[in-house]
């Protein structure tokens, strides 16, 4: 097991392999479609993403009389729906992690290669282990796409991943797609 | 009873029923997905993924707080009986009624969007939210049933028209087997698998997709009367954990822990296989409620 505290730079960013589970201390902002789209269509970042984590996830979030927010759960989205934009935004804004479900294909691999980034992949559905590891909220941006598609900039602690697409260029999405779909040929005897 | 109580008991029943569906997994479920997770060798990122998911079952359910997050479509199945005095219409009011409460209570997320504006409609109310299926029974009590299926797993049911020529599917049940552990490849692990799969033979591009969510209100126990569909079911479960995809995609046995099949007629010219896709955090939960209107015991 490794851990991965912040402030986050590229060396620890490197040292991180397809496998590996990382515990993650410090910042994560979320962002899902529309953060993703907004950024992408040339929005303007409303916190310096340079060297950030972002967390593909909408979280369930009360607020209470006092307008303080609460986090009731806070798993991983579908990350495949940010594979048109992800690399852009790699390049954009300099990130250097990205969390969420799923996997996401080779443009991102790509990028990850390109930029120096990793794709942490969070276990989909378990939204109160996560949300327990989640120490405040410390701000929320981009409010108008409503509260599960605002930007929610978190500070967490040993929060847990598993590292399934490396800056090096490996994807464990990749070989496990390729071996699945080659078993299914031989089930089916379909040459 | 008077209307106004009436009203008031209905949405107490309707909310404990969200809430217990959002936060609980139910025991059948629970015990199948644990079978199956015992097979992932120790030390894997398999089992390192199902260890997560059982600390959440518990978690959740000490909590009183969703298990996920995405608090998915809400579909509910309403058999009610028109001799207690009580209207669809009125039904549906008191559903939407606790629909409103368990958002505010953060059993569900704020999950309804308006398709044209991209606004998000924050009482989790609007056309098809929550959506509703009504039928009448002849017995005097109203059986509610629940699933809360998030976008995920729905992102990857998929609806396949045979012959299907690329996996040599002809219209037949070998045909249909093909066709569905093709889904399972294509879904991965973007459906958090271990899944779950509901499955319709037949009907047409709707009612095929309905049939073959209601598949998931079977209890893992129930055995299929058709002794072929039985043994599709099985086989569809056997094969798809050959194919080592695992728990999250992450590679391990574990890929789907269920398969339910059910069949309704075609037309001569069409036949859909259709596939729903349910997440390993599978919810559904369901309540008879007595002639007042309280919940006099859950399904599952």
């Amino acid at each position: 097991m490794k851990k991965l505290n912040y402030p986050y730079t590229q060396e620890a960013i490197r040292d991180l392999q397809v496998g590996d589970v990382v515990m993650i201390s410090g910042k994560l902002f979320t962002a899902r479609d529309a953060v993703h789209k907004y950024l992408y269509d040339g929005g303007r970042s409303p916190v310096e993403l340079k060297n950030q984590i972002l967390y593909h996830c909408g979280p369930v979030i009360l607020q209470d009389a006092r307008g303080l927010y609460s986090v009731n759960g806070a798993g991983p989205t579908t990350s495949t729906r940010q594979e048109p934009y992800q690399s852009a935004i790699m390049e954009k804004h300099g990130i250097l992690g990205v969390i969420g479900k799923g996997g996401m294909g080779p443009k991102t691999l790509e990028g990850c290669k390109k930029f120096t980034c990793v794709y942490l992949h969070a276990i989909g559905g378990a939204a109160q282990v996560l949300s327990a590891k989640i120490e405040k909220i410390v701000g929320v941006y981009l409010k108008d796409f409503g509260p599960s598609e605002a930007m929610w900039e978190l500070e967490v602690r040993d929060f847990p991943v598993i590292v399934t697409i490396d800056a090096s260029g490996s994807s464990l999405h990749e070989d496990v797609k390729k071996h699945s779909e080659s078993r299914l040929k031989e089930l089916l005897n379909i040459r | 009873m008077n209307k106004e109580k009436t009203k008031t008991v209905l949405i107490d029943s309707f909310l404990e029923l969200i809430r217990k569906t959002s936060a609980e997994l139910p025991p059948d479920i629970i015990t199948a997905l644990t079978y199956y997770a015992k097979q992932e060798d120790a030390n894997t990122k398999a089992s390192w993924a199902v260890e997560l998911m059982e600390e959440n079952i518990k978690l959740a359910k000490e909590k009183s707080a969703p298990l996920c997050q995405d608090t998915g479509s809400l579909l509910f199945y309403v058999d009610y009986h028109s001799g207690l005095g009580v209207s669809t219409l009125e039904l549906k009011s008191a559903i939407q009624k606790a629909v409103i409460l368990a958002t505010e209570k953060g059993y569900l997320r704020q999950n309804s969007i308006n398709s044209i504006t991209g606004k998000n409609e924050p009482s989790n109310v609007g056309p098809s939210h929550p959506h509703i299926l009504f039928e009448e029974q002849g017995e005097e009590f109203i059986d509610a049933r629940l699933i809360l299926k998030g976008g995920g797993c729905e992102n990857v049911g998929v609806q396949y028209s045979l012959p299907h020529a690329p996996l040599s599917a002809g219209r037949d049940l070998e045909g249909a087997k093909r066709v569905i552990l093709d889904a399972v490849l294509q879904a991965q692990g973007k459906g958090c698998s271990p899944g779950y799969l509901g499955v319709c033979i037949g009907g047409d591009r709707s009612s095929g997709y309905e049939e073959s969510k209601r598949q998931l209100l079977r209890a893992v126990s129930d055995e299929n009367p058709l002794p072929e569909l039985k043994h599709l079911e099985q086989e569809i479960v056997e094969m798809a954990n050959q194919l080592g995809i695992g728990p999250m995609g992450f590679g391990g046995k574990t890929t789907l822990f269920g398969c339910k099949i059910g069949h309704l007629n075609r037309l001569p010219a069409s036949f859909f296989v259709t596939i729903s896709y349910m997440c390993w955090s599978y919810r559904r939960q369901g309540m008879r409620l007595a002639s007042d209107f309280t919940i006099s015991k859950w399904h599952y």
